[in-house]
């Protein structure tokens, strides 16, 4: 993806972001708006943080299909550890899994990561090169993250097969 | 009528928000260390914090109030993993160990071939 397509790209999300959190739409305020949107976009490029892990919106519309896909984990995993807490007898076998990543890029790696943090029951403790430790509340937890369908799912989204 | 049935659904998703948050309570109180709570309270930072947002979204309507509590709803889940993943990290460096229900130490399995056949 070209740099300039990037750049504006980012200064549209920026500015449909500033109209959502105003609310104003008087001239003098939209024009203000764009202006500082300009400024932050200038600013981006100057530091060079507008790449594809700074803006990744080479992601674009699969990223959606993979939340929607992330949220229906997060339920299941919500009800499997919140019945973990409230049953009497605390059905828990806490351990730590050593395992591998699939995704070619630092990005990838960090989207996974995030999305084992963030469905409840498994904690990414450790990144080292292509391999992640990662906390479980229970070992079938751990064992289904082994299984790697995440890993396959992250790095087809990354990979632009979906 | 309709905004009877929309007040009733918005306080089933808060009351449903509350219980996972409760559930988050709970579980940092039963689960027995710091890496083990963190899962707990995985629970409030997802579905807590998402039945709750749910639920103000419909008493907001669709306002740009809805827009922001959405995009409240998005840094959370941005930056909570981050978060926990930081405290995972500093207490897994300082050398705390994981420990499993009895008190002993958490298994470490290796994984990195693909889960066992159980």
């Amino acid at each position: 993806m070209k740099a300039g397509v990037r750049a504006f790209s980012l200064g549209v999300v920026l500015f449909a972001t500033w109209i959502l959190l105003s609310g104003h739409f008087t001239p003098l305020l939209l024009g203000l708006g764009v202006a500082s949107c300009a400024g932050i976009v200038f600013l981006a490029m100057r530091m060079d943080v507008v790449d594809r892990e700074g803006f990744p919106v080479q992601l674009s519309i699969r990223l959606i299909g993979y939340w929607v896909w992330l949220l229906v984990e997060i339920v299941k995993a919500n009800i499997d550890v919140t019945r973990r807490i409230w049953s009497p007898r605390l059905p828990i076998s806490p351990s730590v899994f050593h395992l591998r990543m699939s995704q070619p890029s630092e990005l990838g790696q960090v989207v996974y990561a995030n999305s084992i943090t963030l469905t409840p029951g498994t904690v990414a403790i450790r990144l080292h090169q292509d391999e992640i430790l990662v906390h479980a509340v229970a070992e079938e937890l751990g064992e289904d993250l082994a299984g790697g369908a995440m890993d396959a799912r992250v790095t087809r989204l990354e990979a632009g097969k979906s | 009528m309709i905004a009877v049935l929309l007040d009733g659904l918005s306080w089933i998703l808060l009351l449903g928000g509350a219980f996972f948050v409760l559930t988050g309570g709970v579980g940092l109180l039963r689960l027995p260390d710091v890496y083990s709570r963190m899962h707990a309270s995985g629970i409030t930072d997802t579905a807590g914090v998402g039945l709750y947002i749910a639920g103000l979204a419909i008493q907001g309507g669709f306002t740009l109030v809805t827009v922001k509590l959405l995009l409240i709803l998005v840094f959370i889940l941005f930056t909570s993993p981050t978060s926990t993943y930081a405290l995972a990290h500093a207490a897994f460096t300082g050398g705390v160990k994981p420990i499993a229900r009895d008190g002993s130490r958490a298994p470490l399995l290796d994984r990195r071939d693909g889960p066992s056949n159980r």
